[in-house]
């Protein structure tokens, strides 16, 4: 019985592990009520008692190997046939892909977000205020009175003697000053508007972006500071930033800034045309005219302020070297950014 | 301002310096430097050469052979000019030499004979007349005898062409340094070099002529005018100024015309103050007034233009009438012409709004007005007068006469601001001594006093601490200034909710892949038309701008979808496919007060065109309504918008408070418009009123716990007319529905002559749930029931069998 039972387990998994076995046909023929291991077992009545447990023993461990053998050889079918068929289901991967549409940002939007972000960062808030503006808050109150020559510098668009379209985001630093008292740190985005013709480098619309700070003891060095690590998130780490003496009525000392060319890292190149400088803003300590015209004691608080045009980064930025691109919003443009 | 680096050498040595270092010195202690152009740098290898033999070229009948002397050897040039003769002075090009325009000038053969190089006339060295005066433009340049003795020499150096010129931008508040002594002043500083300065030395004729024998003035206007002085130089001779005068007013780009003329703009350019020279002759009498002009006097300028005058604007006069506009130009019935004998100077100082005014009123910006308008030092006209006459003796252009005219009615009070050493340390971020500080100031010819800063008269531009700090930091070096961080209260920065959300849109606008535009504020009045915005739409009234670039930028946009339209028409050129765009654009709604500043409020537009129809465009209005938040929005059909398809066409607004707010509008574009924008195709464009929507925003966020009982669904089909409105009949079925009705949703739409013409057949799927049990098929039946008998009962829909 013993060598039945040896015979039963080769000849099984001869036959479980041949070519294109008919696995459930073997479970029946081995294990089945009516298979050959069961028949076997029905012979154990014939065993001496001493007998019975060594062979149910043996018939129940070769059972377990047949069991053991089948379900390794259906899984081993299952993954065979899987394989087959994912083989058949193969794609070109190099076939061009249906691409759900997104929307670009318009690069002036990408350049004023990251501003306003690096000035967050520092504790601005931002303030908004009117394009169509009093001459009042565009000039006068930015000591500019009228017929001062500092306004020939820009030209002005005007609705009525008094109403005009803001020449600059400055008329926000006056606005500010007289709605809320220091401490203030506030930035303001917005559009400007100069008589200048359309070209590939002026426009009579564009963005600037404006800042201002008014605190007790804001020293100049603080302005450089705050410029500092503005350069250096918007351009670069290696960035430098370097200043010029300059006149704003409103400001005073006043600056013009430049920073390092973050193309050439300041040895010069065509972006920066050889000087390895490039213009980038203008700033200064607050008039302590313009405070007083805000209500603020110009013998308790100091600040600084700054303004920058978003178009000319945007531009040195991208390298874009057509402003019109910017307003003309062709999607072959947009699309880039 | 343009230095001829010559002229600076008068006054402040700085030659060691090399020009760039001079340029960046002089940019960084606050005088920008625009650029500088080396005179002469195109002219190589011209020198002053003798014709000593001139024969006819054997082969031709123009040209010439001449035997050139260079003064190291005898060159043959070969000539076509006609103006040549033995012994004539003439610049010669010698192999290789380079002249003005890329040209290089190489020996060859003309006509078979030899030629060493080349005779120049003027135009070839860049000259004009107005350099050398009274000779022949068309042939070649023939110079005085006095170069017979430097044959030979290097064309720029005898003819003084070799020169730098400095191009300076100067500030308004720094008129002084438009002027050769002011930027002197500055290089002294700058360089720490000593500036020398000269004290003109007038020699009157001393015959006992004197001038109140011939002028008397007087000011009538001494708010206008602080100080007029005048002197008189008669037997005068009207000719050319010397070379050297020429050449450095043309360095400065100021065209030389005569003697007098030029010592005038000479003056000018050293002192920075204007000066003015008058025909005596032609005078009526002999005295000057200083008025206002009569309102409606007319004057015919220098230039001759007739200009109206009115009493805003001071002129000089006679007793009859104005001779100049006082600051600006002078009049045409006094100028200097070749004729004039004797000649009134001038040297004033006027206020400068006035000027300005009278300037721009005129339309004739000068270099005169120019600076005047930035306010002139009035200390500043004796010695620029004495100048004038100074070099009247030097070129010997008349006898001046003894006397000066001096009228100083209004004499600006000395300037005293307080020396506060400690407060500018703090206020720059910067430890310097009080030492330094009053060596800065005193090399700025400030005096330094009792505690007092007290500027020179010229230093009109400083008045407060924050000026003198200025004045400090800029020689100190702005760039030595330590960056730091503010010490000071800490700040809340960030955006607001409203600014934020405005983000939150953008971004919500990209995802369902429409680009950002941003697009121009003002328009012109023909974009209402375009959009067939109705004549008397209250839309139409624009803040108009006075003065415009012109009319396509002269209205400030009342609506955005102008804008809109014209980006995506020239998308559509530029042949772009399925194009979506948004902006959320200003418009400038006026208000009925003139005073007042108009309303600036924000439009959310969007545009598209291409793989998308109305249902697409609603879809993105829904989102931007679910991420702001406002429920219960109703769309109206929309059939009287001109600029809309009339069938394709709705509004949406929101109740709050019992009012209705108008939310936007979104539809087809009529192809009316389509097609005037160049559209053969459907293009759609919805507004968002961005300040409305904000309003009725609720951003709050408040979980709404999943349902745990399932729910029940009936799908209901009728066939109705095609002018009932789904949005109406799913408003039934809501509210018949009551609480037991979760969604409502049109699953299926058709349309056929099977079902009758103008007929439509509905499916909805109407979902039945309560939240705190599984509902019994009665409680659902009888739900269904009520549906059904109020869409019978309100709108007679049958269901269909």
């Amino acid at each position: 019985m013993k060598a039945k039972l040896e015979q039963i387990k080769v000849s099984a998994l001869g036959e479980i592990s041949a070519d294109g076995a008919d696995l459930e046909q073997l479970r029946i023929k081995y294990l089945g009520k009516k298979g050959e291991l069961t028949a076997v077992l029905r012979g154990m009545g014939q065993l001496t008692p001493e007998e019975r447990p060594v062979i149910g023993q043996l018939a129940n461990d070769v059972r377990a190997v047949i069991e053991e053998a089948l379900g390794r050889r259906t899984e081993e079918m299952k993954e065979k046939a899987m394989a087959a068929r994912l083989l058949n289901e193969k794609l070109d991967v190099t076939m061009p892909a249906r691409r759900p549409l997104v929307g670009h940002t318009h690069p002036l939007t990408l350049v004023q977000r990251d501003l306003e972000d690096i000035f967050i960062g520092m504790g601005f808030s931002i303030v908004e205020g009117p394009e169509v503006e009093y001459d009042y808050y565009n000039f006068q109150a930015l000591n500019i009175p009228e017929d001062h020559p500092a306004r020939d510098t820009q030209d002005t668009f005007y609705i009525t003697d008094k109403i005009l379209l803001r020449s600059q985001t400055s008329p926000v630093q006056a606005r500010t000053m007289e709605a809320q008292k220091p401490p203030l740190r506030i930035i303001s985005p917005g559009r400007v508007y100069r008589s200048d013709a359309i070209d590939a480098t002026h426009s009579p619309l564009f963005h600037q972006l404006e800042g201002l700070v008014i605190d007790k003891g804001i020293t100049m060095g603080d302005l450089k500071g705050t410029l500092d690590v503005f350069a250096k998130k918007e351009f670069g780490e290696d960035t430098r930033v370097r200043f010029r003496p300059h006149h704003f009525p409103f400001t005073e000392p006043s600056a013009e800034v430049d920073i390092s060319c973050f193309a050439c890292g300041g040895k010069g190149c065509k972006l920066c045309k050889g000087e390895g400088w490039i213009e980038i803003l203008g700033a200064g300590m607050v008039h302590p005219h313009v405070l007083e015209m805000g209500g603020i004691d110009p013998s308790v608080y100091s600040g600084f302020a700054f303004g920058l045009g978003i178009e000319r980064i945007a531009m040195l930025k991208y390298h874009i070297d057509d402003m019109r691109l910017l307003y003309e919003n062709d999607v072959r443009f947009l699309g880039q950014f | 301002m343009n230095l001829s680096m010559k002229w600076l050498a008068d006054f402040v040595s700085v030659e060691d310096v090399k020009i760039h270092d001079f340029c960046e010195g002089m940019t960084y202690s606050g005088s920008k430097v625009e650029g500088y152009e080396v005179l002469g740098d195109d002219i190589i290898n011209v020198v002053v050469a003798r014709v000593n033999k001139l024969e006819r070229h054997p082969d031709s009948d123009h040209l010439f052979i001449c035997q050139v002397d260079i003064g190291s050897e005898v060159l043959q040039i070969v000539t076509g000019a006609q103006n040549l003769f033995e012994g004539a002075i003439v610049p010669a090009a010698i192999p290789v030499a380079h002249l003005p325009g890329d040209i290089t000038i190489k020996a060859g053969k003309l006509r078979g004979v030899e030629s060493n190089g080349m005779l120049c006339s003027m135009g070839e060295l860049k000259l004009t007349s107005h350099e050398c005066p009274g000779k022949e433009e068309n042939g070649i340049l023939i110079l005085d005898d006095c170069f017979a003795d430097k044959l030979g020499m290097d064309i720029r150096e005898a003819l003084m062409l070799n020169d730098t010129v400095v191009e300076f931008e100067i500030t308004s508040n720094r008129p002084d340094c438009l002027s050769v002594i002011g930027l002197a002043r500055e290089a002294a500083v700058t360089f720490d070099r000593e500036l020398k300065l000269h004290t003109p030395e007038v020699k009157t004729a001393g015959d006992g002529d004197k001038i109140e024998n011939y002028l008397k003035v007087g000011i009538e206007a001494p708010d206008l005018c602080y100080r007029y002085a005048a002197r008189i130089v008669k037997n005068v001779k009207i000719e050319p100024s010397p070379m050297w005068m020429r050449m450095r007013l043309s360095a400065a780009g100021v065209r030389p015309i005569n003697n007098i003329v030029d010592i005038t703009n000479y003056v000018m350019l050293e002192y920075g103050q204007p000066m003015h020279a008058f025909d005596y002759t032609m005078l009526d009498g002999s005295s000057i007034r200083v008025r206002r002009a009569a309102d409606g006097e007319c004057f015919r300028s220098l230039d001759d233009q007739d200009h109206v005058l009115d009493s805003s604007m001071l002129v000089i006069a006679d007793e009859k009438k104005a001779c100049a506009l006082a600051g600006v130009m002078g009049g045409a019935n006094s100028e200097i012409k070749d004729n004039t004998t004797t000649v009134v100077f001038e040297s004033a100082c006027f206020k400068g709004t006035s000027v300005r005014v009278t300037a721009k009123k005129n339309k004739m910006r000068t270099e005169s007005s120019a600076r005047f308008e930035k306010e002139l030092d009035a200390e500043n006209c004796l010695p620029a007068l004495d100048r004038a006459c100074e070099l009247i003796n030097l070129l010997g252009a008349g006898d001046v006469v003894d006397g000066v005219i001096d009228c100083y009615p209004t004499v600006k009070p000395e300037v005293k601001i307080p020396f506060e050493p400690d407060k500018m340390n703090k206020f720059l971020g910067v430890e310097l001594t009080e030492e330094y500080m009053i060596s800065v100031l005193e090399k700025l010819d400030c005096k330094v006093e009792g505690g007092f800063v007290c500027p020179p008269s010229y230093r009109g531009d400083l008045l407060c601490m924050n000026d003198i700090a200025e004045e400090i930091i800029r020689i100190y070096g702005y760039n030595n200034i330590n960056s730091t961080h503010i010490i000071a209260e800490t700040t809340q920065g960030g955006r607001t909710a409203k600014q934020s959300f405005e983000i939150a849109l953008e971004n919500l606008m990209y995802g369902m892949g429409i680009n950002q535009i941003h697009t121009f504020s003002f328009i012109s009045p023909k974009y209402y038309d375009k959009i067939r915005l109705p004549e008397n739409d209250p839309l139409r009234n624009s803040v108009v701008i006075s003065n415009p670039l012109g009319e396509d930028t002269s209205v400030m946009r009342t609506v955005a979808l102008p804008s809109m339209l014209e980006v995506l028409a020239r998308n559509n050129n530029f042949s772009n496919e399925n194009v979506r765009l948004f902006e959320n654009a200003t418009v400038y709604i006026p208000t009925e007060d003139i005073e007042a500043l108009p309303l600036e409020k924000k439009v959310l537009t969007v545009g598209m065109y291409g793989n998308v129809d109305f249902y697409d465009l609603k879809g993105v209005i829904e989102n931007v309504l679910e991420l702001a938040g406002v429920a219960g929005v109703k769309f109206t059909a929309c059939t009287d918008n001109a600029a809309y398809h009339p069938g394709r066409c709705a509004s949406f607004s929101v109740q709050k408070n019992g009012e209705t707010v108008n939310l936007g509008l979104l539809g087809q574009i009529h192809p009316a418009v389509a097609s005037d924008y160049g559209f053969d195709k459907p293009v759609f464009c919805a507004s968002v009123n961005f300040d409305e929507l904000w309003d009725a925003a609720d951003m709050t966020i408040d979980y709404t716990p999943l349902p745990k009982f399932p729910a029940t669904t009936r799908d209901l089909s009728f066939i109705c007319s095609k002018d009932i409105e789904v949005g109406a009949i799913e408003e039934v079925m809501v509210k018949a529905g009551g609480k037991l009705v979760e969604t409502v949703a049109l699953f299926d739409i058709y349309e056929g002559a099977n079902i009758g013409e103008g007929n439509k057949s509905l499916a909805f799927r109407v979902t039945l749930r309560a939240a705190d049990r599984t509902l019994t098929v009665e409680e659902a039946e009888k739900a269904t029931k009520k549906i059904l008998k109020d869409l019978e009962y309100k709108l007679g829909l049958k269901l269909r069998s």
